[in-house]
């Protein structure tokens, strides 16, 4: 008999940490398509965030709120600097600006109807304000954009706020961007551009550069509101500790400070990859840049980007927040990247919408397409009614109410009968990370990184 | 009452302000000693004449609607900024980001203007007796812009829908912006708009500046000029 050789068929799966298949993907599309990849939501990578820090809950030092039956002050006052009409909400929890034309005039409505039972504000967005939100939304955020879209001084006067967007957390430093599928005829029509263009929004403002100007601009505002409104100052977290300081002398009532994993509806991924800094970072930033004008009280601090959970919102105010912002959780209630809609109480499957995509139900962040599986980031008449007012206003209620209730629970449990009383000293951090960008000591320890010793 | 005076050297602007925003019977509002101020007549809505007599500050006039208001000096930064309708006059020279983001009315600066004149323009009208900066015309989406003297830098760049007259030198063209030929219908619109602003210039002067349209989509293969 003859000796046959048996051929060896291990096949080699050593991948590469620097080529690994995201990057072999990104490259691939780069080279087929040469234009970057666009897409909606924000930062995917893994950042120190909320749930790096832990309550120290009462216990013998300190002495606890029953927790289902004391009461704990959840109310809210915003703009009490010098603005004739401060803003007072029932809770700390507001909706961040999203613009009619990323989201459709559903759900503009829907939040607008949960947020006015909840007590809460929303905010329009880079696109001017549609009749469905004023009158659905009780307390209103008007944003003045560098795009100016839409932009109208009886809006202002409607308006019960205005909030100057410097910057945005998923993109620090660019504009806003609306592909053509979602400029559809009235879209277009409020913001005075031509039907289904690639819409790319102005990064600067048209009539004014820098801090100095800003104070003329905000005192503009001012003067056309007759000093009544108060005037938010947005901006995405890079040299937060700076901006809030330079936001604070150029005379904001409020300041919102958005964090990179804050949600975008259309935005370079390298952008919201690479640009900003985490949330956890940015509030204390900001905090300190309170303190250290004494004007924490003063002016209030609304920080948003990634704010999930109650823990997260309670996390928040500890840190030294007034109240939070959320988008894309908002947007995760009324059933973003769910498995199914809901239409007259039945639940269909979107399963084959999100395939067609390229992706699933749990993946997507394709709101730059306008073909969102749900009716949520769409423009579509079709596709738009795959989200029903009423059955998102009911979600984003509940999905508010478990905030605030995880809140007050926390709260309590650290002895606080006003959720505004947690401080700092309550929380510690989990890892060295958390500890060094919230300037928190690692649990169990007095270290705090970069503060006391190493 | 017909008249009424506020000088801004005894009253402060507020004063001046709240008064045009409330209701009143008052036809014409005079303005003296405006030193510059910022944010003279803002956010006004109803159809009063303000005349200042002397040089405004920033964003004079901003987001007017319906109003008439003229300028005997210079304006600051960003004169009627965002102006729905109505008309704003300026009789000397305007600066930086003149008629920003105006969605209406017409805006007339008899003298130069600086940088970003009509940036971000939005359906108003402007024109320019003198020479703009550079920048002009910015991203201007919709309205008509007529400049009598020279253009700077980067003229229109990034053009949308706004059309722009110029009669003198062009430094350079922004990104996607052209020079086209003059119909009837662009010497009938210079003419009117002249005619509006009170400046003799014959319109066979001017030359046409609109978008090649060649970025409103993304287009790879395109060698896009940003």
């Amino acid at each position: 008999m003859e000796n046959k050789t048996i051929p060896i068929k291990a096949i080699s799966r050593e991948e590469s940490a620097g080529y690994d298949r995201k990057t072999l993907d990104y490259i691939r599309n780069a080279s087929a398509h040469g234009l970057y990849e666009i897409r909606g939501m924000g930062a995917k990578r893994k950042v120190a965030n909320f749930d790096d820090l832990v309550f120290l809950g009462a216990s013998l030092s300190r002495y606890p709120l029953e927790g289902y039956r004391e009461k704990c002050e959840t109310k809210t006052l915003l703009g009490t600097r010098f603005a004739k009409k401060p803003i007072e909400l029932a809770i700390p929890i507001t909706i961040a600006g999203m613009s009619f034309g990323s989201l459709s005039a559903h759900v503009k409505e829907a939040l607008g109807r949960a947020a006015t039972e909840m007590g809460t504000s929303t905010t329009t967005g880079d696109g001017g304000m549609t009749q469905e939100e004023r009158l659905s939304s009780k307390t209103l955020v008007y944003q003045c954009l560098p795009s100016r879209y839409g932009f109208n001084p009886d809006d202002v006067r409607r308006a019960d706020a205005i909030e100057v967007v410097i910057g945005q957390g998923a993109k620090p430093g660019g504009g806003g961007m609306l592909l053509g599928q979602k400029v559809s005829e009235r879209v277009a029509g409020m913001r005075t551009l031509p039907e289904g263009i690639d819409q790319r929004s102005a990064c600067r403002h048209p009539d004014w550069t820098g801090p100095d100007d800003l104070t003329i601009k905000i005192q503009e505002l001012r003067e056309l509101t007759d000093w009544e409104k108060p005037i938010y100052v947005k901006v995405g977290a890079t040299r937060t500790f700076n901006d809030v300081k330079l936001a604070v002398h150029a005379g904001a009532d409020v300041i919102v400070v958005d964090g990179m994993q804050g949600g975008t509806a259309a935005t370079q991924t390298c952008f919201i990859e690479h640009i900003g800094i985490p949330t956890l970072a940015a509030v204390r930033q900001a905090v300190d840049a309170l303190e250290d004008l004494n004007m924490k009280g003063t002016v209030q601090l609304i920080v948003s980007g990634g704010i999930r959970t109650g823990p997260d919102v309670a996390k928040a105010l500890a840190m030294g927040a007034d109240a939070v912002a959320i988008g894309q959780g908002v947007l995760v209630a009324l059933g973003c990247n769910s498995e199914t809609y809901i239409q007259n109480g039945e639940h269909l499957s979107a399963e084959d919408d999100y395939a067609a995509l390229g992706t699933a139900p749990g993946f997507c962040h394709h709101c730059h397409t306008g073909k969102c599986p749900v009716g949520i980031t769409t423009q579509d008449i079709l596709l738009e009614q795959r989200l029903q007012p009423e059955v998102g206003a009911k979600r984003l209620r509940n999905y508010l109410k478990t905030l605030n209730m995880e809140l007050t629970t926390i709260a309590r449990a650290c002895g606080k009968q006003n959720v505004h009383h947690l401080e700092r000293e309550d929380l510690v951090a989990l890892t060295v990370e958390a500890a060094a960008m919230a300037r928190l000591p690692l649990a169990g320890t007095s270290w705090i990184p970069g503060v006391t010793g190493y | 009452m017909e008249n009424m005076t506020f000088d801004l050297a005894a009253t402060p602007l507020r004063e001046l302000n709240q008064f045009l925003h409330q209701k009143h019977d008052v036809a014409k509002v005079t303005v003296l000693n405006p030193d510059g101020a910022h944010n003279i007549a803002v956010g006004l809505d109803s159809p009063v004449e303000v005349e200042v007599h002397g040089h405004a500050g920033y964003y004079a006039a901003g987001m007017n609607k319906t109003a008439a208001v003229t300028i005997f000096g210079s304006a600051g930064t960003g004169v009627g900024e965002n102006m729905m309708s109505g008309k704003v006059v300026v009789k000397g020279f305007a600066s930086n980001g003149a008629g920003a983001s105006a969605h209406g009315g017409l805006l007339v600066i008899e003298g130069n203007a600086g940088l970003r004149c009509g940036i971000s323009l939005k359906g108003g009208d402007i024109v320019v007796g003198g020479s703009v900066g550079s920048f002009s015309a910015f991203m201007a989406q919709a309205g008509r812009m007529v400049i009598c003297g020279d253009a700077g830098d980067a003229l229109g760049d990034s053009l949308y829908e706004a059309v722009l007259y110029v009669r003198g030198h062009i430094k350079s063209l922004g990104a996607d912006a052209q020079i086209e030929t003059m119909s009837e219908a662009d010497f009938a619109t210079v003419a009117d708009l002249l005619a509006q602003a009170g400046l003799a210039h014959d319109p066979k002067e001017f030359k046409r500046i609109a978008s090649r349209r060649e970025l409103y989509h993304w287009n790879a293969d395109a060698n896009q000029e940003y």
